[in-house]
């Protein structure tokens, strides 16, 4: 069934329009990669959907399960499911990064009208997913994302999208920066985490990432707009033919 | 960004939640100051000679002194003749003995407050000595306190039952012609608190007093002696809520603290007065004289403050380390939010041998309010080996607020290691977004990242006062944190 459904969207910051008519629709199960060259819009589809403000929207819909996306503050567009992975993870000195893990986790149970769990089992659960993606549990007692080094902040995005289970996740850039051990045990929570009533979108430059997550559909962008869709070995072509070739395509 | 800011001055703009007027009859002194309004009150409180003459002396003082105008603060001139000097409860006359014979509007009032008095009392052994205006009128633990050796009553109490302990004391540490507002204290001050810990007894519990400003248009002058005897030790925790209303209200608090050889006095304070409504009109105004004397060798003064309210707070508690190997901490979060101002801060004064001290100051500021540290550390030349260490963070909400500091140092002996820090840094927009998309309401986050910039402070207060704390962070945050 259908997750999310953009129709033609144009969104700008300050006075730059970036997203110039955008369509996608995404299916629950479905893993769907964006590519595209630097400035063609992958960032901001990613901020739009989650809710940034700097973004506005000045044209076309976004349907989240059939609701009007664009409607909802980003807090509640989080707690109906929507995870984003961000290129460049905040530092937030001073707060525990188990404490805003909680805090996250205990939110989306609230709005789920579930209690709030229990901290035992929370630390048992947070140390369960730190071991498999390769993380120190002493990382929980930092605060966030304090002096973590690139590939430690990433992984810290995955941990958090772990304990979150979101229906559609959305990684922007997440494989930049990451050594190859660092690549595969972030590869290992995504798809760890794919399953038949979740969504994932993966934005990225390169097609390496897609070695270890295999997309479903493979869109490039370009000046704002997806110019091809197709399947994986798109991505390959891609790789082979680089950029410009799309961006002729998209001038022409 | 400008929805953000918007956003942000929305949540900064809560309101008190702590202002209603409780409704007792109150017996006051017709407003203004003269030796006779002194001698009345002296004579209500049943004074002996030495206390009269050590007010009127205090008075004559006062009279020859300037209001100080050197801080970071701006408000219109006092009229001290416009001030009422005394106001006590009708049943003045009569104590209550025990809480049953308190007056039950006051206890309504403590429990609008959420300080259930004798439940919070006895759940968690915490002595109260609870002051409404300027008497106390209730005191409670006094036999387990007593069986202990330990004093912990008004200070008008001690006036009378321990008259030599006071006199010996009183005006030791804050000399009666200090300061403008020490001198002024000195005069009229109301009532207080008094402790004495005798020689190597631990204090089985920790002491605490509510203060609550009430009558309108009364000064407060309270006045805190607290004496910690050879290898004693204590620990006493000061809170306070104001009614709201709308004349400013003047307090001119004086605390004296006295360590002696091996004693430790802890002495945290949660401050949640009136701070005016957005635009500064009917707050509190805060002078407060707070020092404490490290007199014999090995003792220690920690001063624990967490200040969220009034309009204007002036406020330096110090320590003079004067005993060998003594030891000084001031552990402070101020907040400043919409038109308030603070200037604190503290001083060390290395007096004596290898003293040392530690300064941790957490300046919030939000709305257009003004935050500043104003510190000074002081090495007195045969203070061989003293050592310091300052640390000293500013936050920023929003674009309209300052914060400003003010370091001194004078540093008389080569001997001396002295470090200062100091940090600045604004909640970031991106802060903000990152919380809320992983679900964290705006709200929440802003309290989530003051509560983590003040938690080095915050583990310092006893535990139920760090959960009061943070609660009144985040209220008086609500703008700005907890």
């Amino acid at each position: 069934m259908t997750m999310l459904e953009i129709n033609d969207l144009k969104s700008r910051i300050d006075d730059t329009e970036i997203l110039r008519g955008l369509s996608l629709t995404v299916n629950a199960g479905e893993v769907h990669a964006i590519m595209g060259p630097n400035g063609s819009g992958k960032s901001t589809l990613a901020q739009v959907i989650a809710g940034h403000e700097d973004y506005e929207v000045t044209n076309g819909t976004v349907a989240y399960n059939g609701q009007d996306l664009l409607e909802l503050e980003p807090e509640e567009r989080a707690r109906e499911g929507i995870f984003l992975g961000f290129q460049y993870p905040v530092e937030i000195p001073g707060v525990n990064n188990a404490y805003l893990l909680k805090a996250a986790v205990n939110a989306k149970r609230k709005h789920q009208g579930l209690g709030e769990v229990d901290a035992f089992e929370f630390l048992k659960l947070a140390r369960e997913k730190m071991t498999t993606l390769g993380m120190d549990p002493k990382f929980l007692n930092r605060g966030v994302n304090e002096g973590f080094s690139g590939g430690e902040k990433k992984r810290n995005e995955i941990l958090q999208m772990a304990m979150l289970e979101p229906s559609l996740a959305i990684l922007d850039e997440t494989d930049s920066g990451l050594d190859i051990d660092a690549l595969k045990a972030v590869a290992e929570g995504v798809n760890a985490l794919r399953s038949p009533e979740r969504a994932i979108i993966l934005v990225t430059h390169y097609q390496r990432l897609l070695d270890y997550i295999r997309p479903d559909y493979v869109h490039v962008l370009s000046q704002g707009r997806i110019v091809r869709s197709g399947d994986k070995s798109l991505a390959l072509e891609l790789e082979e033919r680089g950029y410009d070739w799309v961006r002729e395509a998209a001038n022409g | 960004m400008s929805t953000e800011s918007e956003n942000l001055e929305s949540l900064v703009n809560r309101r008190y939640e702590h202002g209603f007027v409780t409704d007792i009859e109150t017996d006051s002194l017709p407003p203004g100051l003269s030796e006779d309004v002194i001698r009345a009150i002296s004579a209500r409180k049943n004074e002996p000679p030495f206390m009269l003459e050590w007010r009127l002396q205090a008075y004559r003082q006062w009279l020859e002194m300037q209001e100080p105008e050197w801080a970071h603060v701006h408000y219109p001139k006092i009229d001290y003749n416009q001030i009422s000097y005394f106001s006590a409860p009708k049943s003045d006359e009569d104590r209550p003995k025990s809480l049953d014979e308190v007056d039950p509007k006051l206890l309504e009032t403590y429990d609008k407050l959420g300080i259930p008095l004798h439940e919070r009392a006895r759940l968690a052994g915490v002595a109260v000595d609870a002051v409404f205006d300027s008497v106390s009128v209730a005191t409670t633990f006094k036999e387990k306190l007593s069986e202990a050796g330990v004093i912990f009553c008004s200070f008008s109490e001690a006036v009378q039952d321990h008259p030599d302990l006071v006199r010996k004391y009183l005006g030791t540490v804050v000399p009666r012609r200090d300061n403008f507002f020490a001198a002024l204290n000195a005069a009229v001050f109301s009532d207080g608190s008094f402790v004495y810990i005798p020689k190597g007894v631990r204090c089985p519990m920790e002491l605490s007093t509510y203060f609550r400003i009430n009558a309108a248009n009364t000064g407060q002058f309270e006045r805190t002696l607290i004496v910690a005897d050879e290898g004693s030790h204590v620990s006493y925790l000061e809170g306070c809520t104001a009614p709201m209303r709308d004349e400013n209200q003047l307090h001119a608090a004086v605390v004296e603290l006295v360590a002696l050889k091996d004693a430790e006095i802890k002495y945290s304070t949660v401050q949640n007065w009136y701070p005016g409504d957005e635009n500064g009109v009917g707050g509190i105004y805060n002078f407060v004289t707070k020092r404490g004397d490290c007199r014999g060798a090995n003792s220690k003064i920690s001063w624990t403050q967490v200040e969220t309210g009034s309009a204007i707070t002036w406020k330096y508690p110090s320590c003079l380390l004067r005993g060998d190997n003594s030891v000084g901490e001031f552990y402070s979060v101020a907040v400043a939010n919409n038109m308030q101002q603070a200037d604190t801060g503290t001083k060390m004064i290395h007096i004596g041998r290898n003293t040392s001290s530690t300064i941790v100051s957490k300046g919030i500021s939000a709305g257009r309010a003004e935050n500043a540290y104003r510190g000074l550390v002081r090495v007195m030349p045969r203070a061989h080996g003293a050592r310091n260490h300052t640390q000293c963070d500013s936050l920023l909400i929003g674009k309209q607020c300052g914060a400003h500091t003010f370091p001194y140092m004078e540093i008389r002996n080569p001997s001396a290691r002295v470090e200062h820090e100091a940090t600045t840094s604004k909640i970031s927009a991106d802060q903000l977004f990152y919380c809320r998309q992983r679900g964290i309401s705006e709200e929440d986050a802003v309290n989530m990242i003051v509560n983590g910039f003040c938690k080095e402070v915050f583990k310092e207060l006893p535990m139920e006062f760090a959960v009061e704390a943070q609660a009144l962070l985040n209220v008086s945050l609500e703008g700005a944190v907890g």
